[in-house]
């Protein structure tokens, strides 16, 4: 099977290539014309003109990289635990991923979306789901660390999330499985997925000014797959539009049959009306349990809160608020064009694109244009709601991003493909291969209100021949196009970090003012901080201690320490006095079975260690911070279980007795 | 040294000459002041008296401030005390014991505010950095912090 994609891929590359060009390449390579090199180049020590924010997919992490360089900036890590920065690992963030099945340290992360003021990229924040165990991720983009997780209760497989409304009024998540609700009991047969399994969509509420996330309503539907999202804008504001699989219900083998029916649906919800239905108190309160964790940049920790109910909406008993659209073979992007006029559908086995118009939905709506119901749900006349078709673009269309100037680009998954179109009159306009297999793409700005359509960037899902090989596995991949001509070219490759799949883009200048340099030591509230080296301390409370300690440049207060026992629970405090920019210090000690910390200037970060056998432990700093970093040391002494020795901490001070010295 | 000195010239006309922003000047010190730079390239008399920064006339009382030398003493140890002894003793740093008759209250208010730009630039600095190698940190202080500092380090140093 593959071979014969590879092989379609590289006929359509030749056959495009040849459209174009008198010579005749030879191989994928020769795609990439003479400036591309010049286009991609951003010289050493100049600055990028835009953030690339990618997600890292089975790497639970999110991936930033400069544009157009390709240059990778930093790896964030929000549902996995990351070994570089202790995240997961240091007291601190471990309530980060606290579940409702308790601690959790993975997930896929596959779709990111960046926070938008009245339509447009506004650089505050940035959401990314976790699919696995249902959760979405709030980034804050001036400190590039992940500072909210919330989980998602009645959900599994959290995949058409987390999209956004044009003031991030809400953060949208829809369950791809669907499932008993967690109030029901779900121990029935898997046969029984039509009369047990209940399908929800949730709008997550985003609190302007903290960011902060809140489940405000849920919405009960029927048992079908949620795949992916976007919110209205302008004129379809109000709505919200996700695309939906499985209309057939079936509960083994989707791959055949759940593709039976020759359309499945779009589910266009507005919301605003549920909002009102929520404000009459038409929701049910139900009961569930998920976790909802918090990082704060005053206490520099996370607490994690488990919430116990929900808001649940029943689609098909509040009139108005949710319509089922029909869309061809197994929709997979649902993506609403820059002026919210156009909705476009892509079935993932369409030999066509359907493009709906949100004004003709809405007389069709008005006039009962109706084929019948889903579920209890209103299903509007496919043809009521069409604006049209692209005839024959390419095989397998997944997504869709707008460059603002009335073009649409849509990503072919089975042909290899960008295919460039025209919304008003749906005329292919170019198209350029990706090597190989693109999944998601992304042009900055591109599913906002105002796209900034310099580049459209290709994920591809295979990489095969494009790179140095590396066993097995190869680099997953990234390709850069300059749209800014009538046709793309191809201007750079570059490797990514997981499983890229939904990206974003940005200009820099939104985002880089507003990084912070270093946490005000002043300001540092953590239960454990100290605030210099005077407050540095050992404390034993029974067979817990806490040692109180800090790093500057180039030593660790205390770096001697006795009297630490087998079996004692020790917590070691680290507090970086640092005060200027980009000057971490780390921490680790030999045999600890657990990470490192990584701790940011002003910030305090603790790790538990579980001493278990006597004997002189070393302890170092693990960020080359000066020229005498490799002296950033000291020792910990670990005696037995019931032994005497004297709790003993100090810097500079523990010098051998006047007596000892060799003779 | 003077190479060192040669090294921040040469760098400071490639930055000249690039037009480019401050922020996509790739310079080390991140933190220095483009503004003071200009300052000594066109005059490159530098004052070893004064040193390089904001501050070109500090008064300071015949006697002690106490208030503001009591807020000093808390600055000092939280950002100050792991590398500087009150004695003269040098830790990381030198001690402070006498450091106000060793250096001008300007000098001393510019280094500790405008630390990366004196360290490449001053005598003084310099001399201190081949004996301690640890570039002091830039601790971000704010005028004030300073300035009480100053008085902290003058109450050490005796002042009444
Ligand atoms: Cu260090």
């Amino acid at each position: 099977m593959k071979i014969i994609k590879t092989g379609l891929a590289v006929t359509v590359a030749l056959a495009t290539l040849l459209g174009f060009d008198s010579c005749k390449p030879k191989n994928a390579a020769s795609a990439v014309s003479g400036d591309a090199a010049a286009k991609a180049y951003v010289a050493p020590g100049k600055y990028d003109e835009f953030y690339n924010f990618v997600s890292g997919g089975f790497s639970g992490q999110l991936a930033v990289y400069g544009l157009p360089s390709g240059r990778l900036f930093r790896t964030i890590p929000i549902y996995s635990q990351d070994p570089e920065s202790g995240w997961g690992y240091s007291e601190e963030t471990k309530p980060m991923l606290n579940t409702s099945h308790g601690y959790i340290p993975w997930d896929d992360s596959h779709h990111a979306e960046l926070s938008q003021t009245n339509g447009e990229i506004d650089g505050r924040w940035i959401f990314v789901n976790g699919n696995n165990t249902p959760r979405v991720a709030r980034v804050n983009l001036s400190t590039f660390r992940t500072d909210e997780i919330l989980e998602v209760p009645n959900s599994a497989g959290n995949h058409s999330s987390p999209f956004i409304t044009s003031n991030t009024e809400y953060v949208v998540a829809g369950t791809r499985f669907s499932i008993p609700m967690d109030n029901a009991n779900g121990d029935v047969p898997i046969n029984t997925y039509k009369q047990n399994f209940k399908g929800t969509v949730s709008f997550i509420s985003v609190d302007k000014t903290t960011g902060n996330m809140k489940i405000a309503f849920q919405i009960l539907l029927p048992g079908i797959d949620f795949d992916l999202a976007h919110a209205g804008k302008g004129p379809s504001e109000g709505w919200f539009f996700f695309s939906c699989y499985n209309s057939e219900q079936a509960n083994t083998l989707l791959e055949v049959n759940a593709s039976q029916k020759d359309k499945d649906f779009i589910l266009a919800v507005n919301w605003k009306k549920a909002e009102e239905y929520l404000a009459q108190g038409k929701a049910q309160k139900v009961t569930t349990k998920y976790a909802h964790n918090i990082y704060s940049e005053k206490t520099h920790s996370a607490t994690s809160t488990i919430e116990t109910e929900v808001n649940m909406l029943d689609a098909k008993s509040l009139e108005g608020m949710c319509y089922f659209i029909p869309c061809p073979k197994s929709p997979h992007g649902c993506d609403v064009d820059p002026t919210g006029e156009y909705i476009v559908g892509s079935g993932k086995l369409a030999a066509l694109i359907p493009v709906f118009s949100f004004q003709k939905l809405q007389t069709a709506i008005n006039n009962k244009d109706f084929e019948g119901n889903y579920g209890g749900i209103p299903v509007v006349k496919y043809q009521s709601a069409l604006y049209g078709e692209v005839p024959k673009p390419g095989l397998g269309p997944l997504h869709t991003e707008f460059d603002g100037k009335g073009n649409a680009y849509t990503s072919f998954f089975v042909s290899s493909e960008i295919v460039k179109w025209n919304v008003k009159d749906l005329k292919v306009l170019d198209r350029a291969p990706t090597y190989y297999s693109i999944g998601h793409l992304c042009v900055p700005g591109g599913d906002s209100k105002k796209p900034n359509a310099k580049y459209v960037i290709a994920y591809n899902k295979i990489t095969k021949d494009r790179y140095l090989p590396t066993g097995p596995e190869l680099t997953q991949s990234a390709q850069l196009f300059d749209i800014s001509g009538d046709k793309m070219q191809l201007i750079l490759d570059f490797p990514t970090v997981g499983e890229p799949h939904y990206a974003q883009a940005c200009p820099a200048d939104l985002i880089k003012k507003n990084s912070v340099k270093f946490f005000k030591i002043e300001d540092n509230a953590n239960t454990y901080v100290s605030k210099g080296e005077g407050e540095t301390k050992v404390v034993r409370t029974g067979k817990r201690v806490d040692v109180y300690m800090t790093v500057i440049r180039s030593h660790i207060t205390p770096d001697n320490i006795e009297g630490i026992k087998v079996d004692d629970e020790v917590y070691f405090h680290v507090t970086n006095l640092e005060q200027d920019w980009d000057i971490p210090h780390g921490f680790a000690i030999k045999g600890n079975n657990n990470g490192e910390l990584l701790v940011m200037p002003g910030e305090t970060q603790s790790v538990k260690w579980l001493p278990a056998k006597t004997g002189i432990y070393p302890m170092y700093c693990t960020d080359f911070c000066s020229a005498l970093h490799q002296e950033m040391q000291g020792y910990v002494r670990v005696s037995a279980a019931g032994s005497n020795v004297p709790l003993l901490f100090s810097t500079g001070k523990n010098l051998p007795p006047a007596d000892s010295t060799a003779k | 040294m003077k190479k060192v000195f040669g090294i921040f010239i040469a760098g400071f006309l490639l930055y000249a000459c690039s037009g480019g922003t401050k922020e996509n000047n790739a310079n080390t010190t991140a933190n220095s002041d483009a503004v003071s730079a200009t300052d000594n390239s066109a005059n490159p008399s530098y004052d070893p008296k004064r040193g390089e920064g904001k501050f070109t006339k500090v008064d300071i009382g015949a006697t002690l401030d106490a208030t503001m030398a009591d807020a000093g003493k808390k600055v000092y140890d939280v950002k100050c005390s792991a590398c500087h002894k009150l004695t003269t003793e040098k830790l990381v740093g030198p001690g402070w014991s006498g450091v106000t008759s060793r250096h001008a209250p300007e000098w001393i208010m510019n280094f500790v505010t405008n630390t990366d730009a004196m360290i490449d630039k001053d005598p003084a600095a310099q001399a201190q950095l081949e004996i301690c190698l640890v570039r002091m940190p830039n601790q971000n202080l704010s005028d004030d912090d300073a300035r009480h500092l100053l008085e902290f380090m003058r109450k050490n140093d005796g002042v009444k």
